[in-house]
């Protein structure tokens, strides 16, 4: 096992790589940040006094050559629009998406589990139906849309929800609930397909001619089999609820790495780009990593060929 | 109603529902079974066979199915109707059930030990350390060695025959008094067959159970049979005490199964090729083939020896049957012939050229002249394409075979070759039933004009009553047009009349290689010996008058 780790993450450093020279030669397309940073008026001089005092106007490969030889060293460059060190500005603001983002994944994975696996014991019932169309709907609304449409419904009409930021414990439920949503629609139609072939495998015709209790069935036999694609999905979502909250932390002012990452941009902040694209890359590939070692604990068969 | 029997089922109708209407899987069934005797239910695929025995466990799911009359008394019980919580008391207590393929009746994520241990938990009988302890003694019971160290391995660790012992450990481990066997050995060698027979006799013996076993196979009929009913197409046409039944069938059907039987009388000599062997057509001489097998990141590089220092010749017009268990590496001698798979030694000269040195083009040549049938038809043939599409598209790729116009007259014309109608050409395979798909994959070997068919299990996917008729239109072929066939098979009496010469491999080499003849009136090897005498034989000859009457 250790040595499956070691390699995975030796890949996921070469890709990693990668990903920060794309990072790095992309963000400097966008333009000259001494026409962001200096007032409007200033003169030439000043804008190229600027560029000079950070490196902007060194050949790119030589400030490449600079950046890489500061990661080497830890030193990930100071974050031009707030004048600290990128690398503390990007940390801070990590654990607040990620606290967001295991929240929402740890709901939709257990409402999912038990929505979907209800809906499969009995097809076509009438909870199987709602839940169905429930899911479709949660999996196809627009996240944007709906974190709207809950602001205008909760906070402006009724005056229940604070509308951004954070503090209170009520800043969190429109965040979590619009990032539910989707991740909770998408895995209750996973759970109860992958239940309902499940349910008809040999191996359930096995337990109840051994006379196993139905819930036991559906739970222990059923479950335990289909959690293996589940799973896989449920990666999937929580890798872009990693870095997606974007979109959701904009709208609710949330401080986390998805705001940041946009403010960042917005203002040509290069070093702070670079930082945040760093924190998540590796974010998502140890939840990676995690997701391949949690898929052979759940199935020995993987287990075995890997020893 | 007379003095009740232990299980009595009476006039089971069950139909099927499906888009298409209702299907009507058993027809007014009615049967019975007392302990210490086995009632063998005997029917080719769709006689509803299985359908009766679900129906005793209550697993038949409503809908599709549907149980429209009948009724099933257990002790003078009526359990048909019974509520779940009763179902559960009787499931697994009293009456038990193996199935097929115990790989995917076994949970695959759960250790053994595991689901044998629920059994116990589930009724409530013993649960923790106490119910492992019982798993242990039972999969003693049923001969898996070592129980203590296996009992927390998985089911995919087991092989086929320590799987169906496992299903019948667990089948057994509340010592019910019914026990429905449903086809437990078709997956299985027929060396591995004898024993899971032999086992079951053996618990019979101890716990006086009362079997139901559900087969296709009439000599596993006969090896197990007190009585016999036999189904087609939903009813029962025939019923009996076994030996009556085996020995003088009264229905025309069951006629029809015993006589598929290759029998020890030379009549069915009539399918070996009646051309005289001419010169050999294929040489192939010091065979080997190695499987690298990597078993992990860490873990040693080991090889498999799948084939070993290989060498025969096929003539022209000749059957040569190769004949082994699984893992005997009969297939991959195919696989290897046709370049499937890379070979790792030695030479196979067609026609005096080596296959194995070919170049592309050559080797087109060569695909051309060497054509394949596999098991599964089914799973050989593009579900989206007609019969026509399938048949024709070998000449798609060798060009100079037909002109496009004549494709439509020589697809019916190779389709009348095999029995098959003109209007089948524009239908799909899922319309086909097993035999006619055979049919079909025969029609598309031949349309390469061959000279040699390489049948790897050809029709051991079939029903009894087909594979005569498809092993009787390949010798038909034969003689018509000059084929020669590799016949692969686990099934040394199916070959019997049909090959010239008889290969039998084992773990990789051949053990034993002789005319036919030769070989089932004298075999040299044990192992041949071993494997013409794991045909099960009947129980009135090996146990005479011990039936109860």
């Amino acid at each position: 096992m250790f040595g499956f780790i070691l390699r995975r993450s030796a890949q996921s450093l070469i890709a990693v790589i990668g990903l920060l020279v794309l990072v790095f030669f992309l963000s400097r397309l966008t333009g000259d940040p001494a026409y962001l940073y200096l007032p409007l008026d200033s003169s030439e001089a000043q804008r190229q006094a600027f560029s000079e005092a950070h490196g902007f106007n060194d050949p790119l490969y030589v400030q490449f050559g600079r950046y890489l030889l500061g990661v080497a060293n830890l030193d990930f460059g100071t974050a031009l629009s707030r004048n600290r060190p990128a690398m503390e500005v990007a940390l801070e603001a990590f654990p607040q998406t990620l606290k967001l983002a295991a929240i929402a994944m740890t709901l939709a994975l257990t409402l999912a589990i038990v929505v979907g696996s209800l809906a499969a014991a009995k097809p076509d019932s009438l909870f199987d139906r709602l839940a169905s169309t429930a899911s479709l709907a949660g999996a196809s609304a627009p996240d944007f849309w709906v974190a709207i449409v809950a602001i205008l419904v909760f906070s402006v009409g009724l005056g229940l929800l604070p509308t951004s930021g954070t503090g209170t414990p009520l800043h969190w439920i429109m965040p979590i609930f619009v990032l539910t949503l989707r991740p909770f629609g998408l895995l209750v139609q996973v759970v109860r397909g992958t239940m309902i072939s499940a349910l008809a495998s040999p191996y359930v015709k096995t337990a109840r001619a051994k006379g196993v209790q139905r819930s036991r069935i559906i739970f222990r036999h059923a479950l335990r089999n289909s959690l293996l694609p589940v799973i896989t999905v449920a990666g999937d979502l929580a890798a872009s609820l990693v870095n997606g909250a974007v979109v959701v932390e904009s709208i609710f002012g949330w401080p986390g790495i998805g705001k940041l990452m946009i403010d960042a941009i917005i203002r040509r902040d290069f070093a702070l780009i670079q930082a945040t694209v760093l924190i998540t890359a590796v974010a998502i590939f140890v939840l990676n990593i995690l997701i391949d070692l949690l898929y052979a604990r759940l199935d020995p068969r993987i287990r075995f060929q890997a020893k | 109603m007379t003095a009740s029997h232990l299980l009595e089922v009476k006039d089971l109708t069950v139909d099927f529902l499906s888009l298409g209407g209702a299907f009507r899987a058993t027809n007014g069934v009615s049967f019975h079974v007392d302990a210490g005797e086995t009632l063998v239910i005997l029917g080719e695929s769709g006689s509803g066979k299985s359908v009766s025995a679900s129906a005793i466990m209550g697993l038949i799911d409503t809908p599709p199915g549907d149980i429209c009359s009948g009724t099933i008394t257990y002790r003078g019980r009526n359990v048909d109707k019974c509520n779940a919580e009763e179902r559960r008391d009787l499931n697994g207590k009293k009456i038990a059930m193996i199935f097929q393929d115990p790989l995917s009746h076994l949970n695959p994520v759960y250790p053994i030990g595991w689901q044998l241990a629920e059994v116990f938990s589930a009724h409530g009988l013993a649960t923790g350390a106490e119910a492992r302890a019982k798993a242990i003694d039972i999969l003693g019971r049923v001969g898996i060695p070592e129980p203590e160290k296996r009992i927390d391995q998985y089911p995919h660790q087991f092989s086929g025959g320590q799987r169906q012992r496992i299903m019948i450990g667990m089948a057994i481990a509340l010592r019910p008094e019914i026990l429905i066997a449903d086809e437990p050995t078709t997956a299985l060698d027929v060396s591995v067959q004898a024993q899971i027979l032999d086992l079951l006799k053996k618990l019979q013996a101890e716990d006086g159970l009362a079997i139901i076993m559900i087969t296709h196979d009439l000599e596993v009929a006969a090896s197990m049979a007190d009585r016999v009913i036999v189904m087609n197409s939903g009813r029962i046409v025939e019923e009996g005490e076994a030996r009556a039944v085996f020995e003088n069938p009264q229905h025309s059907y069951t006629r029809t199964l015993i006589n598929a039987l290759p029998h020890d009388t030379a009549e069915g000599a009539s399918r070996r090729s009646t051309v005289e062997a001419g010169k050999p057509i294929l040489e192939v001489k010091n065979l080997n083939k190695f499987y690298g097998l990597s078993s992990g990141f860490f873990a040693k590089h080991t090889q498999l020896h799948a084939v070993k220092d290989l060498s025969f010749n096929v003539a022209k017009g000749e059957t040569v049957g190769i004949v082994g268990e699984s893992g005997s590496g009969k297939s991959t001698v195919a696989r290897v012939l046709l370049r499937l798979n890379e070979v790792s030694s030695g030479q196979a000269l067609f026609h005096g050229r080596d296959i194995f040195q070919m170049d592309a083009k050559e080797l087109l040549t060569f695909r051309r002249k060497v054509q394949m049938v596999f098991q599964d038809p089914y799973s050989s043939m593009n579900p989206r394409m007609t019969i026509f599409d399938i048949v024709s598209e070998p000449w798609r790729i060798h060009k100079d075979i037909l002109d496009k116009p004549r494709w439509r007259d020589r697809v019916v014309e190779l389709l009348d070759l095999v029995g098959l109608k003109p209007e089948h050409a524009d239908r799909y395979p899922h319309q086909f039933s097993g035999g006619q798909r055979q049919r079909i994959a025969i029609a598309r070997a031949l349309a390469c004009e061959p000279e040699l068919i390489v049948c790897d299990e050809a029709v051991s996917a079939l029903d009894v009553s087909v594979q005569i008729q498809v092993i009787d239109l390949l010798a038909q072929l034969r003689d018509r047009l000059g084929l020669a066939y590799i016949f692969i098979t686990h099934d040394l009496p199916i070959v019997r009349h049909f090959a010239d010469r008889i290969i039998v491999m084992k773990s990789g080499a051949i053990v034993e290689h002789a005319r036919t003849d030769d070989i089932f009136r004298n075999p040299q090897h044990p192992y041949t010996r071993q494997l013409m005498n794991a045909t099960p034989k009947p129980k009135w000859e090996t146990e005479p008058a011990t039936v109860p009457a």
